[in-house]
């Protein structure tokens, strides 16, 4: 195994006097599929925020590929280009079709020409199973369609991780099968992803690693056996108890 | 209904006689509403882009400096255009410019320059400065409307289009202006329909579109109402045919209202596989 792609070292984040993250250690090599999880207010979303540059952290240092995010060059839409992300409320751009929200990163960030992004966009749409809905409006799918295209949207980049921010949180329980049977896919094609849920099962069976947030801090670590099934603090283990 | 009849042939002789000026006069007016209408836009959407630029902690100080010196100029122009009458506008800009500057002040430099290049007089000082009225007043409405229509657009639409590595510049060209246009289109309609009646007060420094052509005909016969009417009918023609085509803008832009579907969503039904297999051992179960 080479370098790890991410390395989070004492990261913090405060708005204003809030302490929302302290601390926070921890690495992504390639091909891990990591799960954060913990409850409401733990600071896990603020975290995958901050890794995606969306909120400026307030210290600490945040390595891509070995080198200090904030110094590459071309500054945080270049940072941006190699780290997707998928967003709870899915975020597609409402003023195009799904085909289009999928060709405008390639064309206009990494300016590939038309014909090549529109047959990755096919692909990935294909993936995972958009592609008849190419003509369709954001406004015009479901909820876990919306995501799913939301995730075709982020492949298209080629990123070398994907960052997942509970992206079954505003769904309807009968569509969130759907989008992580997609993610499980990914998971088993070797991509890289960083993923906050509240699906514990989903953690539980996909991930390599699981890490549980309580108030800001990084309470524990582990496999997913060891976090499931031998938690070694009380406040893991109250968790675990409250969401089974 | 004697007094309706007398109408009618009163309107019908007063178009006859002044058609050609009623025309004209429309056409001015359409011309200086739509094109002050477009430039009021253009400097409506640069003036919202500018003043809602992002200014983050970390940033150098001369962008921060130059920002703000951005903004107090766009905050005192919108606020003096939109607090003013545009009447008094027109007649401080037209007699104001040349008193302070003289008869080769910089307006009427660029008329005749621009008669130069067309080898004809194609505009006028009166024109140049009607043009340069409507349109910076509209431009000071527009620019609140635009800065209003980018706070609306969903922060989560930004945040997508920085997640693909899209600068600023880059989200605000592909993603939220278009979305923004299409939202205050019923404001740029508000504004085309305001300038073609409004346009009116042009009469005051001598620009000669639909409401001058009335006091022209008027002037000679002392008839009002017959060529009240003619205006009357005139004017509500040309802003219910500007509705409508704008309207019709909207409805291009929304997109179509179904799409095409190939092939069903194989993804849909096999997550709902679970709940299916229940109903069925449900109905076995019965």
């Amino acid at each position: 195994m080479s370098e790890p792609i991410l390395v989070i070292r004492h990261l913090s984040k405060s708005f204003g006097k809030n302490q929302v993250l302290t601390d926070i250690d921890f690495e992504v090599d390639k091909g891990d599929v990591t799960c954060i999880i913990g409850a409401s207010g733990s600071g896990k979303s603020t975290l995958l925020r901050c890794v995606n540059l969306l909120e400026t952290p307030s210290g600490g240092e945040i390595l891509y590929m070995s080198s200090d995010i904030r110094s590459l060059k071309g500054g945080a839409p270049a940072y941006r280009r190699k780290v997707g992300m998928v967003f709870q409320s899915f975020n597609l751009f409402y003023n195009m079709n799904v085909l289009k929200n999928c060709t405008v990163g390639p064309r206009k960030v990494l300016h590939v020409s038309k014909e090549e992004a529109e047959k990755t966009a096919m692909y990935y749409l294909e993936k995972v199973g958009m592609a008849a809905y190419v003509k369709a409006r954001p406004r015009q799918l479901s909820g876990g369609q919306k995501q799913r295209v939301a995730i075709a949207r982020a492949l298209c980049m080629h990123p070398d991780i994907l960052l997942f921010d509970e992206p079954t949180s505003a769904l309807d329980p009968e569509m969130v099968g759907e989008v992580l049977s997609v993610m499980r896919s990914l998971a088993k094609d070797g991509m890289t992803m960083l993923v906050v849920t509240h699906e514990m099962a989903f953690a539980r069976e996909v991930a390599n690693k699981v890490v549980y947030m309580n108030k800001g801090v990084i309470l524990e670590q582990g496999t997913p056996d060891q976090i499931f099934n031998h938690p070694q603090h009380q406040e893991t283990k109250d968790f675990l108890a409250r969401v089974r | 209904m004697d007094n309706f009849s007398k109408l009618l042939t009163e309107i019908g002789e007063t178009w006859a006689k002044n058609s050609t000026q009623y025309l004209v006069g429309a056409r001015q007016t359409i011309l200086l509403a739509v094109v002050a209408t477009a430039i009021g836009c253009l400097i409506g959407f640069l003036c919202g882009v500018l003043q809602t630029i992002p200014v983050q902690k970390h940033d150098n100080v001369f962008k921060k400096v130059l920002l703000a010196v951005v903004r107090a100029v766009i905050r005192v122009y919108v606020e003096v255009f939109r607090g003013t009458p545009m009447i008094l506008q027109a007649v401080f800009i037209y007699f104001g410019v040349p008193y302070f500057f003289g008869t080769d002040n910089v307006f009427q430099l660029l008329v005749d320059s621009v008669n130069g290049a067309f080898g004809r007089p194609v505009l006028t000082l009166i024109g140049f400065v009607s043009y340069f009225v409507v349109s910076v007043n509209t431009g000071a409405y527009m620019a609140e409307t635009v800065r209003g229509g980018i706070l609306s657009i969903d922060p989560g639409q930004t945040e997508g289009a920085k997640a693909i590595g899209m600068t600023h510049l880059q989200t605000m060209l592909h993603v939220i202006l278009p979305q923004m246009f299409r939202n205050i289109i019923p404001q740029i309609g508000n504004n085309l329909i305001v300038n073609i009646k409004d346009t009116s007060v042009m009469f005051i420094i001598g620009y000669t579109e639909l409401f001058a052509v009335h006091k022209g005909v008027v002037g000679s016969t002392y008839v009002y109402f017959p060529s009240a009417v003619i205006e009357m009918i005139m004017y509500l023609a040309m802003t219910v045919i500007c509705s409508v085509i704008l309207r019709l803008l909207e409805r291009k832009l929304d997109g179509p209202e179904n799409f095409d579907v190939t092939t069903a969503d194989s993804l849909a039904h096999t997550s709902g596989m679970t709940t299916y297999v229940k109903k069925k051992e449900k109905e076995e179960l019965r």
